[in-house]
This record gives structure tokens, C-alpha cells and sequence, in this order.
């Protein structure tokens, strides 16, 4: 199984060690010729959000990934790849891909001197250790999409947008706040499990694309 | 600091890699680089092209002025203090800055001594010249590495002197058997277990950029194809004909650093490139300072 982990910025080769620990193939995504390859999943690492959704689209990537994506794609979308799927950022006006329904604050905790590590329950999975990087959270969950902060899918039905018709599972909470979500097949962190010694996040991952398969 | 806080640090130095780092002294060149896409900004009052023009001692900047960067931005916000000026750290502490840069591109406040970067709960990033210099930053305290290069000259030599050096250094000590490691840390005047880091792992135990002279994408994708594992471009863009389209363009190359035919794409009409100064015109060497 290959999975394309998005490597224009950020920390894709945490991800991409712990795939390769798990027996999965690997494909940097760095422009849109990569794109030719088969891959069975898609990773966003950590990093800058800003930077990484303008190279997306200035080394066009953007389009065809979003629509794989829409597609059923599975996704895993860590710190600031949850900011790339989230459908709005409360305090940011951009929206990149947009396809999974949550409204997310960027810098949720704060600055460098807000990052921290922790402990907690993830559904099917028990306890995990997390890391948070100048990290976001999930803020609400979103129910019917805005057609104006659709990222250039002003023409879709809010089926089209968000065709899964289960809704956004929760699949973690740090004091209260939303730090994992699993939407069909798109799985979005606040934190970092490439960052830990931990793999169960990836395998659970992993296991979502066998499904796929 | 916390064993916690100290890994918490290594790792925003992580979500850094693969990014452009650039150095700016208002909160609208603050947003042109954000737009550009660079990954974190340093804020100061003058770039080291206009440091080293003016002469004279030169400080860490005005912390409103740093705050009004802070404020134009989402991405990290850097700021430089003077090598061993402990106090100017506190106060950038204080202000939540995300990463001090202890730098020799300010005037040296202390000839012997770094600050204790351990004492601090805030990222420090050191500039090193060879691995000697890099591990005993890190044994300081620092938390994120960056090749001292010759800043403010727009000329990129001292930066690949220092990265190869300290590329070979590491080669040389990976190769070596165990029981040479504890004379190579007395060499290196640092403590052995770091060597031993480098010995096992082949690479520095934090994360390493190149700074000190980049001034076009050609230069950014050299230093990543050395192994740097991102860039600090100072006076660089600002000092150039068209900043936002370098930037923008420094930061492509730098994803793609192996791609040829796109660097050279990127490398058309970007205007005038910084003038530069070649090394041996150089009356003041930065990298000189702090060992």
C-alpha cells in the first residue's frame, strides 16, 4: 500500500519514518507531476498552514487532491493539515480544501509558550500521548456548508460538499476542546502523533485505507 | 527548563523544516512575507545588510516594534538578542516571542560567555560555524541550529564553507569507533553524549538551517542540496528589486530544491538581486564572533 504524505514544508519525514515502520510505501508530494503515481492515502504533515495551502496551489496540487479527497480519498491531516481540510478557521479568513466540517481557531493555545504535551482517550484506541505545536483545536462542528467560504466550490450542494451522511465523529477531547475528528474518511489532529513514540494513530490510519481498499 | 519544554522547542524547530525563514523590520514586510509564504518571520530593526552599512553597536529591537510584527502575523515571530545579553532574552521572553535568535549579527554584549539558553522556557536558535560550535550551543541550550554564514553580504560562501564543514564533521565522527568518542568530545569541547548522539544518528540532535548570504532561489536550493533542512534569507529579499517575488520564489525552490527546471523558471525576472559584498571586502566578520 502507498500513501502520499504532502512534502512541501513541515515535518513529512515524522510521518513518513512512521509509515515506513508500519510497512507502508511512501510518495513526497511535491508538485503536480507526483500526483501521476497511485496512492491509496494521503497524509498532511504539521507545519505552517499559510505557506503549505499556497504551494499547494501554486505547484497545482490544489484541485486534484481536493477532489480525491471529496472523493474518498483517506485522509489524515495533522496540526496544520487539519487546518488545510477544515471547512472554516475561525480567526483566519483563508479555507484551503474546506471538505471536512469543522470550524477550527488557529494558534488556539496561544504562542510558542503555550505548546504542551499531554495524555488522552482517543475512541477505539485508548490513551495517546499528545503533542500540541502552536496548535489549533476544533471550536464546533459544521452542519450545513457556506456556500461563500467554500474554497472555489461555490457550485456545490451541501450534499456534494459533504457527502458522508454520518456527520463528524469526535474522537478526542483535551480539557473539554476537540482535538481529533473523523469525518468519512478524513481524520484531522490538533496535535502531532507523528511526533511520539506512539503509532496507533497511523495504524488506525492505515487500517482506514485497507477498508478503502 | 523542563525536559518537556526542551523537546516542545526541538519540535517547533521541526514544523519549521522544509521552510523559509525572513528577516523584516515592519509589520507590512511582515505580511509580504507571510503572503510569500514564508514559514516564520525575524523581526528587527535594521537587516544585517544595513547593520553592517551603519557600523556602530548595534541592539536588540524595540519590543513594540516586535509586537507590532506579532501582531500583522499568524506564522512564528523571531527576534534577535546580543551573544551572552541574558537580559535582552528575558525581555523577549516576556513579549512570548516563538524563537530568540542569540545572534552575532548584533554586537557581542559578553566575549566569554553564551547566555544559559536552559534557564529560559522560550526557543533559542545559535548560528555555528563547524560542530563544535553547534553542539556546544546545543549543549547551552539551544534548541535549533543555523550556520552562521556572512550575513549581510548577499555572498553565500561562508555559509557552504560552514555547512560542509560541519557535514564532514558529522561523517567523521559517525565513522569512528565508540571508544574514539570520548576523545573527539574533549576536541570538541563538549560533552560526550551529544557526540554519541552525533556517532549513532549521523546528524545533529536538533534541526539545522543554513543562514548568511542567500540571495536568490539558486542559493536557497544549494544549501538544501548540502542538507540543510531549511533557510534563513536576510537581507536577501528586502535588499532586492522585487521582495515579494524573490520571496515568493525562494520559497518554491526551497520545496522543490531538486527540481532544476522549475528553479530555473523561478529564477527568471526576479529583478536586481541584492549587490553584495564578496568575503574579502568584508572589513567586519560576524561570524567571527562568539565561538
Amino acid at each position: 500500500m502507498k500513501i502520499a504524505v504532502l512534502a512541501v514544508q513541515g515535518a513529512f519525514a515524522e510521518h513518513i519514518d512512521k509509515l515506513r515502520k508500519l510497512g507502508a510505501e511512501c510518495l513526497e508530494l511535491r508538485q503536480r507531476a507526483d500526483l501521476e503515481q497511485s496512492f491509496e492515502g494521503l497524509i498532511l504533515p504539521g507545519g505552517e498552514s499559510t505557506v503549505q495551502g499556497k504551494l499547494l496551489r501554486e505547484l497545482q496540487m490544489f484541485e486534484p487532491l481536493r477532489d480525491r479527497i471529496r472523493q474518498g480519498l483517506p485522509v489524515l491531516g495533522t496540526c496544520a493539515g487539519l487546518i488545510l481540510l477544515s471547512h472554516k478557521i475561525s480567526n483566519d479568513e483563508a479555507v484551503w480544501f474546506g471538505t471536512l466540517p469543522v470550524c477550527v481557531q488557529r494558534n488556539a493555545y496561544g504562542r510558542q509558550l503555550g505548546s504542551f504535551h499531554t495524555e488522552a482517550e482517543v475512541k477505539g484506541i485508548g490513551r495517546v500521548p499528545m503533542t500540541f505545536i502552536r496548535a489549533p483545536y476544533v471550536e464546533s462542528l459544521i452542519e450545513t456548508p457556506d456556500a461563500k467560504i467554500c474554497g472555489g466550490a461555490e457550485s456545490l450542494t451541501p450534499e456534494e460538499n459533504f457527502p458522508e451522511q454520518s456527520g463528524v465523529e469526535v474522537l478526542a477531547r483535551v480539557e473539554g476542546r476537540i482535538v481529533a475528528v473523523r469525518y468519512g474518511n478524513q481524520i484531522g489532529t490538533a496535535f502531532h502523533p507523528e511526533l511520539d513514540e506512539d503509532d496507533r494513530i497511523h495504524e488506525m490510519f492505515l487500517q482506514m485505507c485497507r477498508e478503502k481498499e | 527548563m523542563s525536559e518537556d519544554r526542551y523537546a516542545l522547542n526541538k519540535q517547533l524547530a521541526q514544523m519549521l523544516k522544509g521552510g523559509v525563514i525572513m528577516d523584516v523590520t515592519t509589520p507590512e514586510q511582515a505580511r509580504i512575507a507571510q503572503e510569500a509564504g514564508a514559514c516564520a518571520v525575524m523581526a528587527l530593526e535594521r537587516i544585517p545588510a544595513d547593520i553592517r552599512a551603519a557600523g556602530g553597536v548595534s541592539r536588540m529591537s524595540d519590543p513594540k516594534m516586535i509586537k507590532g510584527i506579532q501582531e500583522a502575523v499568524s506564522i512564528p515571530v523571531m527576534a534577535k538578542c546580543r551573544i551572552g545579553h541574558f537580559v535582552e532574552a528575558q525581555i523577549l521572553e516576556a513579549i512570548e516571542i516563538d524563537y530568540i535568535d542569540e545572534s552575532e549579527v548584533l554586537s557581542p554584549a559578553d566575549d566569554v560567555y553564551h547566555i544559559d539558553k536552559r534557564g529560559f522556557r522560550v526557543p533559542f536558535v545559535c548560528g555555528a560555524k563547524d560542530l563544535g560550535e553547534a553542539l556546544r550551543r546545543i549543549n547551552e541550550g539551544a534548541s535549533m541550529i543555523r550556520t552562521k554564514g556572512e550575513p549581510g553580504t548577499g555572498d553565500v560562501v561562508q555559509a557552504v564553507r560552514h555547512m560542509r564543514k560541519m557535514n564532514s564533521e558529522i561523517a567523521k565522527i559517525t565513522a569512528m569507533r565508540q571508544d574514539e568518542l570520548f576523545e573527539e568530545a574533549k576536541q570538541l569541547a563538549v560533552p560526550y553524549e551529544l557526540v554519541l548522539y552525533v556517532h549513532d544518528n549521523g546528524r545533529l540532535p536538533v534541526v539545522n538551517f543554513a543562514a548568511g548570504g542567500v540571495a536568490t532561489p539558486a542559493d536557497a536550493a544549494l544549501m538544501m542540496q548540502l542538507g540543510a533542512e531549511g533557510v534563513f534569507v536576510g537581507s536577501g529579499i528586502f535588499k532586492s528589486g522585487n521582495p515579494a517575488k524573490r520571496a515568493a520564489s525562494i520559497v518554491k525552490a526551497v520545496a522543490n530544491y531538486q527540481d532544476s527546471r522549475l528553479i530555473a523558471e523561478l529564477s527568471e525576472d526576479l529583478g536586481e538581486a541584492m549587490v553584495g559584498i564578496n568575503e574579502q571586502e568584508i572589513e567586519l566578520l560576524m561570524a567571527e564572533r562568539g565561538k
